[in-house]
């Protein structure tokens, strides 16, 4: 039995308490068994809830708070670590298993610089003197291709980028040469361009040390480039467990066929029109700043149809919803809409110009008032630009519902109460009770899961073919760009460096940072990452 | 749902006090300025918790105080609140000017402690209920802003609210229907906090004699009749000392099983 971990039929509980009821017993991961060879890495793979990092951490016997692990074995180097004491569980955890965060901004302290941090754990187990610890983490700071190895160590937090706090992390974990590391999302919360980077410097250090690793993602494509097995999960069971190219290339369950063919929404762009909106020469920077987060931006979106909007965090996207709705006045340039100018100031537009724009969020969540019904939510624009009110309004809602394909019953309930994906529904529903002639989407899938997303995003283009309502459509995200966009403009700093229909802007020749911004989105093969950077370094080679 | 014996304790405690005020005329055994037995009698059957320095029932006087304490306590609370609560939504849905206004004035009221103002404010107005609430109520109000502005810096931020200023709703729906409601929890159990220290407050002034005037009486005020007996042993001052204690600890305690119960905000949980 040469297995480093294995886990046999896992079972994990909990007991939530939602306000207000008796507590309640929900089980978290139900008979899961995976096993896991020195050298080799686990994909763990699944929607939220699915139990993966749940799952995770049980590799370390740990549950977050009010979690427990009630059945099943967990081993680890042949002893069962399940029911291990608490003295016996804090020399294995930091030593034989380190764990890898998904937020490294918020795991790292800001008061410590960074060499303190990631040679804690080794100095805590005696592993190693300080010097040695020290020479360790320069060495795996030189591995995961930081800047200035030897003086990195030096700086605090606050004063490197996400992808290199996120690297910083990884070193930490690799420092008291462990057997596995558990990878909970590490790059979920990266740029896609930074994204590359960091999975490239941990796969590389991984295979380099040789140790294992569970790799939790949502993200197929992404586990596809480091796992050599992969685990896909929903709720809480295993849904399929194999090699990955079985995984990737010849699913054996429906579920899993979903999951790789996401994103395969067939749409083809639409030829051009006059535009509803027209947003020309902005300029805007944030009040007491001295920063043009918009440089001269020129955009216009057609009427029925969607401009998307690319590009990566800072690049000033969401800035420029906010110029166009008005909560952020623009310092130079003219918006149009409808054949008529508006006003910068969202105080200065007239009740029409306000009920023919409107938003959807991000995080649903949010976005809704939690102590408002949908019923409401959905109505007050109703009542507040129709003067809707009792039984035409209420038959409108209900109207409203079943176009977001949401059935009856949901106008009495709270947010809470509703699914990810329902949420986000209501929102679509609320931005489509105006009657609006442009909708702003401001990274409306970001926040779900893959499949759910997929659901939005076809509700979204069946809506945009019957109400003809165009949309402002902002990600980071290009696949969900090439699946709804009939026209793109790709961002970088506040400027637009690429705009056109999308199939010019998504055609050779690119300019750089575009092809960056392309090649850097992960695709569901094997070998992707190895082909992408073998590319670069022959093109910086060439250069 | 399963309340916790101390809730359950102060529940019933603070309704004992609440009903008792209440129904003062009809529960006191005997009037408020009748001299009905001896000077400082100790407790008896007669009076079950003795008399004061004029031979009154220290009983008959504590339902009856209690009943004025708990009332100038609530309404100035009641006032404090409605501005506060107002002006800290005002403040944190407007930003700019207008908080920095509101902020920097409220900032300035708290510098200087709250009892030298009211007594030197007293001291110039004419001593009567309306402008005691009118004094407490202003000088609370300012914690209460405080609270009010930062929850519902909190809550301003959130998309909700900016999807209802893209909606065009004016301020008034802004701060009652978006922010109030999820502000609630927090400033309920807040209000129970500043409806003691209001109570200590009426206390303190009356004791210092600036509060509630003669005929009227409350329970700051008996301690100060009272307080020379203290030095001949009689406990007389000790009775209305200790309903102003119960009362606070009775409301702590219910106050605290909301926050902890309902909090969403303030990270509680149900159970």
């Amino acid at each position: 039995m040469g297995d480093l971990l294995e886990i046999r039929n896992l079972r994990i509980e909990a007991t939530s308490y939602p306000p207000g009821e008796p507590p309640r017993h929900v089980v978290l991961v139900d008979d899961v068994s995976v096993s896991l060879e020195k050298g080799r890495v686990l994909g763990l793979i699944g929607e939220s809830g699915a139990g993966k990092s749940t799952i995770g951490l049980a590799a370390m016997a740990y549950g977050r708070g009010g979690v427990r692990l009630t059945g099943g074995q967990v081993l680890l180097n042949g002893r069962d670590i399940r029911t291990a004491s608490a003295t016996g569980l804090r020399a294995l955890r930091g030593k034989e298993v380190t764990y890898v965060a998904q937020s490294a901004a918020a795991a790292f302290n800001p008061a410590k610089r960074l060499m303190e941090q990631v040679i804690e754990t080794s100095l805590l187990h005696n592993a190693m003197t300080r010097p040695e610890a020290e020479a360790r983490a320069v060495e795996l700071f030189a591995k995961l291709g930081l800047p200035n190895p030897e003086s990195f160590g030096r700086r605090y937090p606050h004063q490197v980028s996400g992808g290199q706090l996120q690297r910083a992390m990884t070193a930490m974990a690799l420092c008291p040469w462990p057997d596995l590391v558990v990878f909970d999302e590490p790059t979920t919360a990266l740029d896609v361009t930074t994204q590359i980077d960091v999975l490239a410097a941990i796969k590389e250090a991984i295979h380099d040390t040789g140790v294992a690793a569970i790799y939790i993602t949502h993200d197929l494509a992404v586990v596809a480039q480091v796992a050599d097995d992969i685990m896909v999960l929903r709720g809480g069971k295993t849904v399929e467990y194999g090699p990955t190219d079985q995984i990737i290339n010849a699913p054996a369950q429906a579920y899993t066929q979903a999951l790789v063919s996401v994103r395969s929404i067939d749409h083809t762009e639409k030829s051009p029109a006059a535009p509803v909106l027209r947003a020309e020469g902005i300029t805007a920077r944030y009040r007491g700043t001295n920063f043009d987060v918009l440089k001269n931006v020129t955009v216009d979106v057609a009427a029925g149809q969607t401009l998307a909007i690319v590009g990566e965090s800072g690049s000033g996207k969401s800035t420029l919803a906010r110029v166009i709705t008005g909560l952020l006045p623009a310092s130079a340039g003219r918006i149009t809409f409808a054949g008529r100018t508006l006003s910068p100031d969202l105080a200065a537009r007239s009740k029409d110009d306000l009920r023919e724009v409107q938003m959807i969020y991000q995080m649903a969540d949010t976005a809704m008032n939690p102590r408002q019904t949908v019923g409401t939510i959905i109505g007050r624009p109703l009542e507040f630009y129709f003067g809707l009110k009792g039984e035409a309004k209420r038959v409108r809602v209900q109207a409203l519902l079943d176009e977001i394909e949401m059935g009856k019953g949901f106008a009495d309930r709270y947010p809470a109460e509703l699914s990810g994906g329902q949420k986000q529904r209501v929102c679509i529903a609320r931005a489509l009770a105006a009657k609006p002639k442009l909708i702003i989407c401001d990274e409306v899938t970001s926040a779900l899961d893959p499949l759910v997303a997929d659901g939005i995003l076809k509700l979204l283009l069946n809506l945009q073919a019957q109400e003809g309502v165009a949309y402002l459509f902002i990600t980071h995200d290009l696949a969900t760009v090439r699946a709804i966009a009939d026209k793109i403009a790709v961002m970088y700093r506040g400027e637009v460096v690429r705009y056109g229909q999308k199939s010019d802007v998504l055609a050779p020749p690119f300019d750089d940072y575009t092809d960056l911004l392309l090649s850097s989105v992960p695709e569901m093969k094997l070998g992707w990452l190895e082909g992408v950077l073998a590319h670069r370094r022959m093109e910086s080679a060439g250069n | 749902m399963r309340i916790p014996v101390s809730a359950l304790i102060g529940i019933t405690m603070t309704s004992v006090f609440v009903l008792s005020a209440v129904f003062a005329p009809w529960i006191a055994p005997y009037p408020i300025d009748a001299a009905v037995g001896g000077v400082w009698e100790g407790p008896s059957s007669r009076f079950w918790l003795g008399t004061d320095t004029i031979g009154r029932d220290i009983l008959s006087r504590l339902i009856y105080g209690g009943s004025v304490t708990i009332f100038v306590a609530l309404v100035s609370s009641l006032l404090s609140f409605s501005m506060g609560a107002f002006f800290g939504f005002l403040a944190a849905t407007r930003g700019g000017w207008v908080d920095t206004g509101l902020s920097r004035l409220v900032d300035l009221m708290m510098a200087v402690p709250s009892l030298i103002v009211a007594l030197v404010v007293l001291s110039v107005l004419p001593l009567n209920l309306t402008v005691l609430i009118l004094v407490m109520g202003v000088l609370d109000s300012t914690r209460v802003f405080r609270l009010s502005r930062a929850v519902a810096v909190d809550i301003a931020v959130m998309d909700y609210v900016e999807a209802a200023k893209l909606r065009g709703e004016r301020q008034g729906w802004i701060i009652f229907r978006e922010i109030l409601p999820n502000a609630l929890t927090p400033l309920v159990a807040e209000f129970g906090l500043r409806f003691i220290f209001a109570v200590l407050f009426i206390s303190t002034l009356s004791f210092l004699g600036l509060g509630i005037q003669p005929p009227l009486s409350d329970w700051g005020g008996m301690v100060r009749e009272n307080k020379d007996g203290l030095v001949y042993g009689k406990a007389a001052a000790m009775m209305p000392a200790l309903a102003i204690a119960v009362l606070a600890i009775s409301v702590n305690l219910v106050a605290d099983w909301i926050l902890s119960r309902t909090s969403s905000l303030k990270g509680g949980r149900g159970g």
